[in-house]
């Protein structure tokens, strides 16, 4: 008699091992940039007048390299591993994996030679050409189909709810994508966006706030989903609530673009319901955040010898904490304080380091052993890693928090025959101890990430390595 | 309907995020171009000069929008420091909008006149010469760099597709203008009969034997907020 089926298929885990891999290396590239750029502020002299690395065409760099590189590259390692384990199937194609490899990889290499050479859009967070904005297309409608092939072949009735969240994401971000990026080209590499001034504007930061909103937010629930309750050896805290949590934060995110455009030429209205929908966002922002934290339930013990357990509970803390200050910062009688300033800046980086990085970490982490079979090399290593980030962080945050608080305040202030107090030149002038602080809080932060990519060499490379070392 | 019917089919999951992801877009940008009080037209508004428009597009490769705004909101301290608050009017020929969102530099919507061309001339060779606290890098190549307007035409002619109205004639004449501007070997008469009596002409860079990239972004720099007349004052409608 025959117990049990055999499972015929193998994963394709080739395709996930070159995505970790670049992820760790784009990931370090990209940090090592951030730090550049915040010492060009603090020290203007290091821009040393050579066009290439000057601090308007490397930040569109740094910013591309940490988001679709680094974040990027995360997602489609632990997308693919988890849609693979989720549905007991191998990937869709092996061909549109190794496509969306190469063509993804591809898309980033022309970022790094185009930006440098001043060759942009002009849109923040969307600065890559026409050309290559049509091979993100293309890629990312290869990444599409190789997914849902991948749920269709799944052995589950059932789609995880990891797999809800990575689904909206890849629909979600091609239709961003594609509404914001149309142009007219004038050549191979110039184009002229084809809305004007306020609808450009509006479309912009719809887009760009749900970037945030889908790339880093909902696609890294997703792998929370899957790696918090594995890590833990805990189910999800509540079904329900992800149901409710999920179906509220993809409604919801998508009205609060026009938060960026408080007190602008936008029409009022606009900027009202983006901020109103931004304050709703704490809930289902929130029901994320507790749901991953409470499936520690009865395991909390865990993260006092689990440093990867640490990384989890740390990045769903700064993603709640985040998602408050968003919200905050959505109001216009606060907006009109932060917009503009650091404060902002210090926001972004509290998500994107403190949520984004981390919880990557967290996955890296657990899946570089699962990957190559083997344990990892330091524990210990792992350890050091968590704290030089979470010091890192946290100097950025505060840095950016006084500089861009001072800023504001400096900017409004009246002496008492009713002028303005301060020069702009002063306001620059405050801000520099807070910038030298800040690419520190940024250099710590570059070499967590360095112990982890050491960490990652040795343990790949020294499979035959006795069991990992007590923490 | 209870959610397992979702959870077990692709298409019903995918349908249902693509619906709900697409209202708040829909709501937010769709008014935006027929609700007619979104722009209100105001007297002075022109398309950019093709030498402004070089300038422009100089502005946007070198990433200034990274530091600098282009929007002045509608609050005391920034009506001191800056000028009369931005209106919608004054990007309506903007492909892409430059309204930035941070200031590590001051907002440049009404730079235009604020310093003489000498100033810019010595602030983009090392801005800490003018403003010692300044974070700004120097930007020494723009006057080495000949402007290459070869291809100021074809970028018109794709402005026009996106609903910028220069004229056939302003399209043909774009290189004679460009010239007239910097004021190398042409002169202004017609430039200021196609472009009306509201721009800059000068010899930008200080070089006056060739037209480079810094003639065309301090053109641009220069006529920032300078085309509709707030000297006049305007009858509250609120």
């Amino acid at each position: 008699m025959i117990a049990q089926s055999v499972t015929t298929e193998t994963y394709d885990y080739d395709v996930v091992k070159m995505f970790t891999i670049m992820a760790v290396i784009y990931g370090i590239v990209g940090f090592i940039l951030g730090v550049f750029i915040a010492s060009e502020l603090a020290f203007p002299d290091l821009n040393a007048g050579i066009p290439y690395i000057s601090f308007g065409r490397l930040r569109p760099l740094h910013t591309s390299a940490v988001i679709f590189a680094f974040g990027g590259s995360v997602l489609f390692a632990t997308s693919y591993y988890i849609v693979q384990r989720t549905s007991k199937a191998r990937l869709f194609s092996d061909f549109l994996s190794r496509f969306t490899f190469w063509g993804w990889n591809l898309v980033i290499v022309l970022a790094v030679i185009t930006y440098p050479l001043g060759l942009t859009q002009g849109k923040e967070y969307a600065e890559t050409i026409w050309p290559i904005d049509i091979l993100i297309t293309v890629v990312w409608v290869a990444y599409f189909i190789n997914f849902v092939g991948t749920l269709a072949k799944r052995k589950e009735k059932h789609i995880y709810v990891a797999n809800w969240f990575f689904l909206a994401f890849i629909i979600t971000v091609a239709m961003l994508h594609i509404v914001n990026n149309l142009a007219i080209p004038v050549n191979l590499t110039d184009s002229y966006s084809i809305y004007p001034g306020v609808q450009d504007a509006m479309i912009q930061w719809w887009y760009g706030h749900n970037a945030v909103g889908f790339f880093l937010t909902a696609a890294f629930l997703g792998l929370m989903y899957y790696f918090v309750p594995k890590q833990a050896e805990r189910p999800v805290y509540s079904y329900r609530l992800s149901i409710v949590h999920f179906w509220s934060l993809v409604f919801l995110y998508i009205w609060a673009g026009p938060h960026h455009l408080h007190y602008t030429a936008l029409p009022d209205w606009a900027g009202t319901l983006g901020a109103t929908f931004s304050i709703m966002l704490i809930l289902p922002s929130w029901g994320g955040m507790i749901n991953g934290i409470m499936t520690l339930s009865g395991a909390w013990h865990k993260l006092r010898t689990d440093p990867v357990l640490r990384f989890f509970i740390i990045s769903l803390s700064f993603y709640g904490m985040s998602t408050l200050e968003g919200p905050l910062m959505a109001i216009k009688e606060v907006n009109a304080l932060s917009h503009y300033t650091d404060w902002t800046v210090g926001h972004v980086h509290s998500g994107a380091l403190g949520w984004v990085a981390m919880v990557s970490f967290g996955a890296l982490y657990h899946l570089v052993p699962k990957l190559w079979g083997t344990p990892i090399w330091s524990v210990r290593l792992v350890n050091v890693h968590f704290w030089l980030a979470t010091i890192g962080i946290v100097i950025y945050i505060v840095a950016m928090w006084i500089s861009g608080i001072m800023q504001g305040l400096m900017w409004r202030a009246y002496d008492h025959f009713g002028n303005l107090t301060y020069s702009f030149a002063e306001t620059v002038g405050a801000m520099h101890p807070y910038y030298a602080i800040r690419a520190v809080g940024g250099l710590i932060f570059l070499l967590g990430a360095l112990l982890m990519a050491f960490n990652f060499v040795k343990t790949i490379g020294n499979k035959a390595a006795p069991a990992s070392r007590a923490a | 309907m209870n959610h397992a019917t979702i959870e077990k089919s692709i298409p019903l999951m995918a349908i249902l995020t693509l619906v709900v992801v697409l209202i708040g877009g829909l709501v937010e940008i769709v008014p935006l171009f027929y609700l007619k009080s979104t722009v209100v037209e105001v007297k002075g508004m022109r398309p950019y000069t093709p030498l402004e428009l070089k300038g422009r597009d100089i502005y946007l490769k070198e990433g200034c929008y990274n530091c600098h705004s282009q929007m002045i909101r509608p609050f005391r301290d920034e009506a001191l420091r800056y000028g009369h608050y931005s209106l919608a009017a004054e990007s309506m020929y903007d492909h892409p909008f430059q309204w930035g969102s941070k200031r590590t530099g001051p907002d440049l919507a009404r730079v235009g006149g604020k310093y003489s061309n000498a100033w810019h001339q010595a602030h983009m060779r090392r801005p800490q010469d003018v403003a010692p606290e300044s974070v700004m890098p120097p930007y020494p190549w723009l006057e080495k760099t000949e402007l290459d307007y070869a291809d100021i035409a074809d970028r018109m002619s794709a402005l026009t597709k996106v609903g910028v109205p220069y004229t056939q004639e302003q399209i043909t004449n774009a290189i004679t203008d460009l010239k007239a501007q910097a004021i190398f070997q042409s002169d202004d008469k017609n430039l200021k009969k196609r472009y009306g009596d509201r721009m800059a002409l000068d010899d930008f860079d200080g070089i006056p034997d060739k037209i480079t990239e810094l003639d065309a972004l301090v053109a641009y720099l220069q006529m920032l907020g300078t085309l509709v007349d707030f000297s006049t004052p305007q009858p509250q409608t609120r």
